[in-house]
């Protein structure tokens, strides 16, 4: 179950660290100066001893009354201005580091809506989301204490041990005794714990996808009444996670234990010591009560550095994961002219780009050809003439003319970024052109590539080989804005997000669409219905609002995809959760639409296929027919069983 | 712990004057004390840490199981309302702020309480004068804590909703991140999620400051006490009533009566924002599940031999939304077992009800639903699954191998059975081409694999569940027509003489049943076998003469 890829090498938790300056930077004077705040006010605590120690040795010894009247109204001031600076630290960073889990939350965001669909395939949400949630928690917890009091303590634990020095540099040095094991353990017992630590991260990110999946899959588990054995899965995951904190808590028990043991011996010691030298004369009680109080006012700080790097460390394995995702390559936003390295280069596509002209000057040849299987793999040997003579214009002329119009595949190959190199590729060598205004539909067994080919178009994966144009125009050529605009996508799985019916239709234009084309593209999809909803239009639907089935989840798609009045369609299975007089009076409508559209259509059933001019049949990820339904009905074979049901067993 | 400046006190007022008259022993008691200290304090740590780790770690592990069970128990309709972001948010964010209290919050005030007892005690024993205005200075303390725990429960509150709703935007973009992109949504996105990412960054900040506020509060409280016990008590030494060593040890002890109060705050900070949590958790786990258990589970009567199927009889059944509208209105209806029905009609007819109520994913409002004479309430769930499957159009895999989800049909299922289920579905084929065929993992919800393969995964589970009635709801409607035909095939062999209902707008579906119902607006308007409706003048006469013709 777990999903996490395992951390690739052990960095020290202080680079780490580090990675997190871009975003403390906008808050590094409110930062700096609270830490410097913190330190005055820390050390402020370190004089109230001396004033203590001044009033037993003067005042008090002296039965001064003046003087003690100073000594506590000093004491009285020092405290309020302790308080106050305190108080002052944590004003000036409360806004700037919810700032900075909030900057570092939308910059995640951000992110992840950039990374490749492949990423998103790979990872678990559970994953991202307790990156994005849990681990920035601690991040900002630490910005707010360990950062802070190290640095405080350190301080405070430095400016105490020289007043100890000075006051007594023997006793000083008896209570600095333990400094060195303490240390010792501290490394030794930081570095099991970060690994620890990372563990129990991971497994609150394998914890909330089980959550996550349980709650996404409801309907199976209940249908199948399997919600037992996933409480088990789930029993097991968090037992999992109570041993690894419990280890956690372990380990950091005997970090503590050393911690509160060696500096209280060495205070025992001093104590000791102190005790036969003020017995000896050498040294005054108020000396030894300002020793000792300083010493004891050092415990907390030195205890706290065993949690204290306890937190640093979970921080720095936060900062790692979170950096994971920050880390992934983002798709490129498509700079015009641009290509992306992994495609074949210009030099291949150059040579290619010459036989387009001689494969449009084919099918001029050979009139409005049907059944032919365009491009290169075919590239005729005919008409030699005509080709040279367009070979010799200008490219970029001729992808302009009218035969390069529509969308068109040229040898496109594609297999998943992640797949094993030797492994067959889903798409091998397609070539395929949807003439303008033609609507093509893609037939093809379950599997064989069709959703794959469609998330091609707009650039959802990226081909490996080969290329598309829009028109004419490499589709890698063009903003991926400017692209994902042009074409409009129905995904067989209609996803609605949290937002009114109207808007959830209407992000499907550009944003100068009006309620007229929300209406028209209602009526298109035959969504009619949302009128008779609670709010019509405006009634909240997704994962906050309605919920809707199937069939008037996909009918909204469609109306999303056809609203914007795109050139390019296309549908994946747009009518796979339709009813049969629904599906019939989608089609009626569709076909108007599709009258003047570019579209790919993904179909399953003769219905769907003849709402398209001609059709596809893809096979073992390549194109091995192109016809009317009709015509490939009678001589293909593979698609009349398709089709059909029939002739089980002639192939495959 | 706390016997040092004690022990101050007693070196400074008896070792010292001993020493001076050579008597090492109450040196020798000194040190001896303060090692015995430091070794019990040093092991009290670890066994308190670990100790309270481990109580700590058990609640949570309850807490968390209990949640997930409890929404697992929860029915449909409550999935249907409440996110599953909210859902998600309550058993990690939520829980995680409990995890905070108890790991931390929960032992500072243990530390913090024990040693105000404990210092207060010492601080009366040592001078009843100076111990009482340290008692005293609780008083204003108290008031600080009230005042902080009102107002700091306000923003907790808050804070706690929102992060639900970022969480709840941040998981329905990461799941929808294909249309996401395709619809360039991601700048509308980021602008949506500013707002909600700033309203909790907003009130973060509030929560801090009212920390900031509790702290200054509280440190100056507890720095006055300590100046005007110091006064008070230099000038009892002044005039000979109090001892110096006295002095010492109390100041001391005042130093360490109010170091912890911070730590207090920062326990009531836990606190105030575990108890906003647990209170959306409580709401939770307040739902009644609307399909509960039922209390004394009915065993279904043995299944007939070479007949595997089951009589479902609907008796007076009616149905219709707690917020009111009736969706099925009252009817009565026998499938015979054995047989295969389809019901088809137009969305919203109440097709989907209908098989919800026979899968026991709702209760009827009135009326009985009868397995072989059994009310399925009166059902033990796993008696009811194994009665009843449906498999649905949302085809969602589970993360893990295909074998794994398959096995979700019947978990103890061998690798044959698995097999054997898939080839009959025809899906073996494709399973055995995925790189590690059957121990191929997923991924999250199935990225690469396609919707009709879902199809056929969900389909091989159903087939491993062996079910006296199978409900399919629109669960091929992705699958091309040979996938379609391979699960015909299935349901005729595998399945033979089970109870089906299938729900299908696909006429090629509808042919193999038995008996047709037409629904529509909640009611049957056509019933009969397939080749009378087609024969008749009523709607499926129409609709399968459009559906012949996009055939020819």
């Amino acid at each position: 179950m777990p999903t996490t890829p395992a951390p690739t090498e052990d960095r020290s938790a202080v680079r780490t660290l580090l990675r997190l300056w871009p975003y403390v930077r906008p808050v590094r004077v409110r930062l700096f100066t609270a830490a410097v705040i913190a330190v005055v006010a820390s050390c402020t605590g370190l004089v109230i001893p001396l004033v203590l120690k001044w009033m037993v040795d003067g005042p008090v010894a002296d039965r001064d009354s003046a003087g003690v009247w100073l000594g506590a109204l000093s004491l009285l001031l020092l405290g309020a201005a302790e308080a106050l600076l305190f108080g002052l630290r944590r004003w000036l960073v409360a806004r700037p580091l919810s700032r900075v889990e909030a900057d570092m939350r939308a910059d995640l965001y951000r992110h992840l809506q950039r990374l490749p669909v492949a990423f998103h395939d790979r990872w678990a949400s559970g994953q991202l989301l307790s990156r994005g949630t849990t681990d920035l928690m601690l991040l900002r917890m630490f910005l707010a204490f360990p950062l802070t009091f190290l640095l405080v303590n350190a301080v405070t634990i430095l400016v105490g041990v020289t007043i100890m020095l000075l006051q007594d540099w023997t006793l000083g040095l008896v209570v600095l005794g333990p400094a060195i094991p303490v240390v010792v353990t501290c490394v030794f017992f930081e570095n099991r714990y970060a690994r620890v630590a990372r563990r129990a991260q991971d497994q609150v990110g394998d914890l909330t996808t089980v959550v996550e999946e349980s709650v996404l899959g409801i309907r199976i588990i209940k249908g199948f009444g399997r919600h037992r054995s996933q409480a088990r899965a789930f029993r097991d995951l968090s037992a999992g996670l109570r041993g690894t904190e419990l280890h956690k808590a372990r380990l950091l028990a005997t970090i503590w234990a050393v911690i509160v043991t060696l500096p209280e011996l060495a205070i025992g010691a001093a104590l000791v010591l102190g005790t036969v030298q003020v017995a000896d004369g050498e040294l005054s009680a108020g000396t030894l009560v300002a020793f000792l109080s300083t010493a004891l006012a050092l415990r907390w700080p030195v205890d706290s550095i065993g949690f204290l790097l306890a937190m640093s460390q979970e921080a720095a394995t936060a900062t790692e994961r979170y950096f994971e995702v920050m880390d992934a390559e983002p798709e490129d936003e498509g700079v015009p002219g641009g290509r992306a390295p992994r495609d074949r280069g210009f030099s291949g596509r150059r040579v290619s780009a010459g036989d387009e002209p001689a494969a449009s000057s084919r099918r001029v040849s050979t009139g409005e050809g049907r059944a032919e299987s365009d491009g290169p793999a075919s590239a005729p040997t005919s008409a030699p003439a005509s080709a040279s003579a367009s070979t010799s214009a200008s490219t970029s002329a001729s992808s302009a003319s009218a035969p390069e119009g529509g969308l068109r595949f040229h040898g496109v190959s594609f297999r998943y970024p992640d797949a094993d190199p030797g492994s067959p590729p889903v798409l091998d060598r397609i070539d395929l052109h949807v003439r303008a205004g033609e609507s093509m539909a893609l037939v093809g067994a379950t599997g064989s590539g069709k959703t794959t080919l469609t998330a091609l178009v707009p650039r959802l994966h990226e081909v490996t080989s080969g290329w598309i144009t829009l028109d004419g125009e490499d589709i890698t050529a063009m903003p991926r804005e400017e692209l994902r605009a042009k074409v409009a996508v129905a995904f067989e799985e209609p996803t609605l997000f949290s937002a009114s019916v109207g808007e959830n239709v209407l992000m499907g234009a550009g944003g100068d669409a009006d309620d007229g084309d929300l209406e028209r593209a209602l009526a298109v999809a035959q969504a009619e219905f949302v009128h008779a909803l609670p709010q019509g239009t405006r009634t909240q639907v997704g994962e906050q609002g309605l919920s809707l089935s199937g069939g008037q989840r996909q009918r909204l798609a469609l109306a999303r995809a056809v609203v914007g009045r795109p050139r390019f369609l296309v549908l994946d299975d747009p009518l796979s959760a339709l009813d049969v007089h629904t599906e019939a009076a989608v089609e009626a409508a569709l076909r108007r639409v599709l009258a003047d559209t570019t579209a790919l259509i993904v179909a399953h059933r003769p219905s769907t296929v003849l709402l398209a001019d001609r059709v596809a049949l893809l096979s073992g990820g390549r194109i091995t027919a192109v016809g009317t339904h009709h015509e490939l009905l009678r001589t293909n074979a593979e698609y009349a069983h398709l089709m059909s049901g029939d002739q089980e067993a002639d192939h495959r | 712990m706390q016997a040092g400046p004690l022990l101050v006190a007693y070196a400074i007022d008896r070792a010292v004057p001993a020493l001076r008259e050579d008597d090492l022993g109450p040196l020798v008691a000194v040190g001896v004390g303060y090692l015995g200290c430091a070794l019990a304090g040093g092991c009290l740590q670890y066994a308190f840490l670990t100790a309270s780790a481990r109580v700590n770690q058990d609640v949570l592990l309850d807490l968390r199981g209990r949640i997930f069970r409890h929404a697992q128990a929860l029915s449909i309709d409550f999935h249907e309302r409440y996110t599953s972001g909210r859902l998600i948010s309550r058993s990690t964010t939520d829980v995680e702020s409990l995890r905070e209290l108890l790991s931390e919050g929960l032992q500072e005030l243990v530390t913090v309480v024990l040693s105000f007892l404990y210092i207060c005690a010492l601080l009366l024993w040592l001078d009843l004068g100076l111990g009482a205005v340290a008692v005293a200075s609780f008083g204003p303390l108290y008031l600080l804590v009230r005042v902080y725990q009102r107002r700091a429960g306000r923003v907790f509150r808050a804070r706690s909703t929102a992060i639900a709703a970022v969480i709840v935007k941040f998981v329905e973009t990461v799941n929808g991140i294909r249309p996401v992109r395709a619809f360039r949504r991601e700048a509308v996105n980021e602008a949506d999620f500013k707002v909600l990412n700033q309203r909790h960054e907003r009130t973060n900040g509030d929560a801090l400051l009212e920390m900031a506020r509790y702290v200054v509060g509280s440190r100056l409280v507890a720095n006055t006490a300590v100046a005007l016990i110091v006064l008070w008590g230099a000038q009892r030494v002044a005039d000979g009533s109090l001892a110096l060593g006295v002095l010492a040890a109390a100041v001391l002890y005042l130093r360490r009566l109010y170091d912890p109060i911070d730590r207090l705050g920062m326990f009531l900070n836990s606190y105030q924002s575990a108890a906003a949590s647990l209170e959306k958790i409580a709401g939770l786990l307040a739902q009644e599940p609307s399909v509960p258990e039922p209390a004394a589970p009915l065993e279904l009567p043995a299944r007939r031999p070479g007949m595997p199927g089951r009589e479902v009889v609907f008796d007076g059944v009616a149905f219709g939304y707690r917020t009111g509208g009736e969706v099925l209105p009252r009817f009565d209806l026998t499938l015979a077992a054995g047989r295969t029905v389809a019901v088809v009609g137009s969305t919203g007819a109440g097709k989907s009800t209908l098989a919800k109520l026979l899968a026991r994913f709702y209760d009827p409002t009135a009326g009985r639903v009868l397995l072989d004479g059994v009310d399925l309430r009166d059902l033990a769930v796993t008696e009811l699954r194994c009665g009843v499957v449906m498999v649905t159009q949302e085809a969602f895999l589970f993360s893990g191998t295909v074998a794994e989800n398959i096995a979700i049909g019947r978990p103890d299922a061998s690798r044959e059975d698995i097999e054997r289920a898939a080839k009959a579905l025809g899906a073996h084929e494709f399973i055995s081409a995925l790189p590690d065929g059957y121990d191929t993992d997923v991924r999250r919800r199935g990225g690469r694999i396609s919707a009709g393969q879902r199809q056929l995964v969900a389909f091989a589970r159903a087939l491993l569940a062996d079910p006296a009635v199978l409900i399919l709801d629109e669960a091929t409607s992705s699958l091309d027509v040979p996938g379609e035909r391979a699960v015909q095939a299935a349901m005729a062999t595998v399945l033979k003489g089970r109870t089906a209902v299938v729900i299908a707008h696909r006429l090629s579906t509808v042919e193999i049943a038995d008996r047709v119902l037409v629904m529509e607006h909640g009611r049957i308007v056509e019933d009969g076998t397939p080749a009378e409706l087609v024969a008749g003048t009523g709607r499926f006469a129409g609709l399968h003469r459009a559906w012949r013709d996009s055939l020819a």
